[in-house]
C-alpha cells in the first residue's frame, strides 16, 4: 500500500481486498462488549475537519479508539483555522506536534495532496471538495461484498449529482478496480463529459437501468450547491432521477439500495424506500468504523507486527 | 572617457539583418560602433563570446510587475532585475497594479520607478477600461500622449462585443498605432475555473475552463476586428483551434497579431494531477493536441511573439489550497531556456525565429523602437548573450521576489550569460550587476 490514502488510485485491486479483509476481521471487535484492541495504543491520529460532517469524524474517532490510538479533533470552528491560519501553518503545527497521522476532511480538492508536502505522517483523505472520498468508497465496497458476496462483475448504478460528487468519483474509480460495471445515471448537467474515460457507462433513464442492477447507489442531491443553471427544480428533478416506491420494484429482488447519507428524503430517495430491508444505509455507517479501522492499521500500524 | 566594450566572437543571430554568423561586436558609449572584425581600443573591455549567441535583447510583451500597489509579491526593481537576467532588456507592464493603470500618471509613475531601477526599460500597459471593470472606455488619448502603445484589460477579456467594438474603432483616432490586446476567455464558461477542462478535471475534481471558453472569444474578437479595422493582439492563446483561427483571419486580412507563453509551449495539463498551484494559470495549459498546434503557430508565424506573462506572487499566496491560489507563473528568468529547450533544441524552431517571436516582433508592437535590433552601427546596444547548451536546473534563488514557477525542479538547457542595455551590462556571467 502507498503511504497515503488520497485517492481511490492509490489502490490496487490486491489492496482494496486486503483492506476488506481486514475490515472484516475488526467487524468482530464491534460486537464485543469491550470494543477496543492495542494494535496504534501509542501513536496519535489527528482529525482536521475543514467542513462539517460529525458522521465521517465520529467514525474516524471510534476506529482509531478501538485501536487504542490517541486522538486529537482538530476543526475549523473554535481554533486557530478560524482566525486565518493557512493549511500549511495548521500542517506544520500538526506535524510539531507528532501526528503519526492526519485523516482531512477539506472543501478544496488536492488539499490532502498538499497536506503530504507538509506533514511527515501519513494523510488520509476524508473527503477533499468534489475529487475523492476513498474511505466511503471502501465501506461501500465493503458493504457490498458482504451482502452480495462478490464484487467482481457486479452492475451498480450511481444515481445524481456525479459532477459535484467526490463519492462518485471514489466508488466509480474503486467498483471499476474491482471488476464491476459501473453506469452514472443522471441529469446531464451533472455528469462530467470525460466521465467515459473512468471506464464506466452513462445513461439517462433510470427506469431502463434498474431491471440490470445489482446495486442501485443515490448520491444526496446538495441543493445547497446546486444551481438553478443545472436543473429545473427539485420537484422535476424527483419526478425524473428520484428513486420511488414505483421505480424501486423494477429493482431484481437481490438488488441493494444505497445511500452515502445524510439523506434528503422525498428527494432522491421516497422514505419508505430508504427504510426497506433491501437498504443498507444503516449497515454502510457501522461497515465505515470497521473500514476505517482497517485503513489506520495498514498504513500505521501493519509494520509493527500485531495482528487485530 | 567614452566606454568601450568588445564582445568577441560570438554567434551574431539578428532576424531584421537576416545575420546569422560569428562575429564580434564593438559597443561604444550604449552604441552599436562596429559588427565584424573591429576593435574597441586596448581600454576596451571584453567578452569573450566564443560558443555565445548574440542576439537583441529580449522584449516581453505581457508581464506583471505588481507596482503600485501589490509591493510583497514584485516590485519594478525586483521584476526588472528578474527580467535583466532572463535577457529582458524591454517588458510590457501590465495594468492590473493598483490603482489601476488607467490613466497617465500611473504611466509615469511606472515607467520612473523603472528608469531608477535602472535593469530594464518598461512600457506600461494601460487599461481598456476604467479600473478594469469592463464598463467605461479608459482615457486612452492621455495614455497614449504619455507613450502607451498597447491596452489590454490583463486577466479580464473584454466583458462585451461592444466594448471592444468601441475600444477598436476609438484607438483608430491617434497618428500612432495603437494595439487592443484581449484576454480570450468567455467569462460565463470560465467562471470558477481552475484548470483545462477535460480527462484530468474530471478526475481530479477540479471546475474546468473548457478551450472553447478561448475559442468563442477568439472569434469574437477577430469578427469585431474585422469589421472596424482595429488592430487587435490576442494574449497568451492556449488552443488548437484558436491557431487555426487566427490563421485563417490572418490569411483573410485581419489587423492582428498573437502571442503564446512559454509553459503553454512546454506543459500539458496532466502535470496537475499533483495539485501543483505552480502550473494553474488562467488560460491553463491543455493537451498535448494544444501544445503541438502552438508550436506550429510559432514555427509558420500564426503566432508572432512569445511572452511570459510573468506573474509573481508570495509565497504564501501560493501554498494554498488549489482553489484558493492566485493563477500564475513566474517566466523572466526561464522563457528562454525554455524555448530553447522544446522548440528550438527540438528542431521545431530556427534561432533567428525564436529572436523573431521574442525580441524584434514584441518590439514592434510595444512601438519599442530601441530594442529589437537590427543589430548595426548605430543602433543602441540592447543585446542579450547566451549560452545556447548551458545546462542548469531550475531552483530557488531567483532573482524575482516571487518563486512561483512552473518550471521549478526542471532541467532546461540554454542560459543567459550577459544582459547589455544601453550598452551597460545588467547581467553579467549570469548575474544581476546591480
Amino acid at each position: 500500500m502507498n503511504r497515503h490514502l488520497l485517492s481511490m488510485h492509490d489502490l490496487s485491486a490486491e489492496d482494496v481486498t486486503r483492506v476488506l479483509d481486514t475490515a472484516e476481521s475488526f467487524r468482530e471487535v464491534g460486537t464485543r462488549v469491550i470494543k477496543k484492541v492495542p494494535a496504534l495504543r501509542g501513536r496519535t491520529v489527528v482529525n482536521l475537519f475543514y467542513e462539517n460532517s460529525t458522521r465521517t469524524r465520529i467514525s474516524f474517532e471510534l476506529a482509531a479508539k478501538r485501536l487504542s490510538a490517541d486522538v486529537i479533533n482538530f476543526t475549523t470552528s473554535g481554533s486557530s483555522v478560524s482566525k486565518g491560519e493557512s493549511l500549511k501553518d495548521t500542517a506544520l503545527t500538526l506535524q510539531a506536534m507528532g501526528a503519526d497521522a492526519v485523516v482531512i476532511r477539506h472543501g478544496s480538492s488536492g488539499a490532502p495532496h498538499q497536506l503530504t508536502t507538509w506533514v511527515r505522517g501519513h494523510v488520509l483523505n476524508a473527503g477533499d471538495g468534489t475529487h475523492e472520498h476513498p474511505t466511503q468508497a471502501l465501506l461501500d465496497l465493503y458493504t457490498m461484498r458482504e451482502k452480495l458476496g462478490r464484487l467482481d462483475g457486479l452492475r451498480v448504478a450511481i444515481v445524481g449529482d456525479v459532477l459535484h460528487s467526490r463519492v462518485a468519483r471514489s466508488l466509480s474509480f474503486g467498483l471499476v478496480t474491482m471488476g464491476a460495471e459501473v453506469t452514472l445515471v443522471g441529469p446531464p448537467t451533472l455528469i462530467p463529459l470525460e466521465a467515459p474515460t473512468w471506464g464506466v457507462q452513462v445513461d439517462y433513464d433510470i427506469e431502463a437501468v434498474l431491471p440490470k442492477l445489482d446495486v442501485c447507489y443515490m448520491l444526496r442531491v446538495q441543493t445547497e450547491r446546486q444551481r438553478l443553471e443545472y436543473f429545473p427544480s427539485v420537484r422535476e428533478y424527483s419526478r425524473l432521477f428520484g428513486l420511488t416506491s414505483r421505480r424501486v420494484a423494477q429493482l431484481p429482488e437481490h438488488a441493494l439500495v444505497m445511500h452515502p447519507g445524510p439523506m434528503n428524503r422525498g428527494v432522491e430517495i421516497d422514505s419508505d424506500v430508504a427504510d426497506l430491508p433491501r437498504s443498507t444505509i444503516e449497515d454502510q455507517v457501522t461497515n465505515g468504523i470497521a473500514t476505517r479501522m482497517a485503513l489506520l492499521y495498514l498504513l500505521l500500524g501493519a509494520s509493527d507486527g500485531g495482528a487485530p | 572617457m567614452s566606454e568601450h566594450l568588445l564582445i568577441k566572437g560570438g554567434r551574431v543571430v539578428d532576424p531584421v539583418s537576416g545575420r546569422d554568423e560569428v562575429a564580434d561586436v564593438v559597443v561604444i558609449d550604449g552604441r552599436i560602433d562596429a559588427v565584424g572584425p573591429g576593435s574597441a581600443g586596448p581600454q576596451a573591455e571584453v567578452i569573450e563570446a566564443g560558443g555565445l549567441v548574440v542576439a537583441p535583447g529580449l522584449v516581453d510583451l505581457h508581464a506583471h510587475l505588481r507596482e503600485p500597489g501589490f509591493e510583497h509579491k514584485e516590485t519594478v526593481e525586483s521584476g526588472c532585475r528578474a527580467a535583466a537576467v532572463g535577457g529582458f532588456t524591454a517588458v510590457a507592464a501590465m495594468a492590473n497594479t493598483e490603482p489601476v493603470t488607467d490613466h497617465a500618471a500611473i504611466v509615469h509613475e511606472v515607467r520612473d520607478l523603472a528608469v531608477v531601477a535602472g535593469l530594464c526599460e518598461v512600457f506600461p500597459v494601460g487599461a481598456i477600461t476604467k479600473g478594469l471593470q469592463g464598463e467605461s472606455l479608459a482615457e486612452l488619448g492621455e495614455m497614449v500622449e504619455a507613450g502607451v502603445r498597447v491596452f489590454s484589460d490583463d486577466g479580464n477579456c473584454v466583458p462585451t462585443a461592444r466594448m471592444l467594438r468601441n475600444a477598436l474603432t476609438y484607438a483608430r483616432a491617434f497618428p500612432v498605432e495603437v494595439v487592443i490586446a484581449d484576454h480570450a476567455e468567455e467569462a460565463s464558461l470560465v467562471d470558477g475555473g481552475q484548470m483545462h477542462e477535460g480527462v484530468h478535471s474530471a478526475a481530479l475534481g477540479l471546475r474546468g475552463r473548457p478551450a472553447e471558453a478561448e475559442e468563442i472569444a477568439v472569434a469574437r474578437d477577430l469578427a469585431i476586428a474585422g469589421m472596424t479595422g482595429g488592430r487587435l493582439h490576442l494574449c497568451h492563446l492556449s488552443s488548437a483551434r484558436s491557431v487555426e483561427l487566427v490563421r485563417r483571419a490572418k490569411a483573410d486580412g485581419v489587423r492582428v497579431t498573437a502571442e503564446v507563453t512559454p509553459h503553454h509551449l512546454a506543459l500539458t495539463d496532466d502535470a496537475l494531477v499533483t495539485y501543483d498551484t505552480n502550473l494553474k494559470v488562467h488560460p491553463p495549459i491543455r493537451t498535448s493536441e494544444d501544445r503541438q498546434a502552438l508550436r506550429e503557430g510559432v514555427a509558420d508565424g500564426t503566432i508572432d511573439v512569445i511572452a511570459t506573462d510573468h506573474a509573481p506572487h508570495a509565497v504564501e499566496e501560493k501554498e494554498a489550497e488549489f482553489d484558493r491560489s492566485p493563477p500564475g507563473t513566474i517566466g523572466f528568468e526561464t522563457a528562454l531556456a525554455v524555448v530553447l529547450t522544446e522548440l528550438v533544441h527540438t528542431g521545431a524552431l530556427g534561432l533567428s525565429q525564436m529572436i523573431e517571436a521574442m525580441s524584434r516582433a514584441p518590439a514592434r508592437i510595444l512601438g519599442a523602437a530601441d530594442h529589437g535590433g537590427p543589430i548595426e552601427q548605430g543602433r543602441p546596444a540592447n543585446l542579450v548573450i547566451f549560452d545556447p547548451d548551458a545546462e542548469w536546473l531550475v531552483e530557488p534563488p531567483f532573482a524575482s521576489k516571487a518563486r512561483n514557477s512552473a518550471f521549478m525542479g526542471a532541467r532546461l538547457r540554454g542560459r543567459v550569460t550577459h544582459t547589455l542595455l544601453w550598452g551597460r551590462l545588467t547581467v553579467a556571467d549570469g548575474k544581476a550587476t546591480a
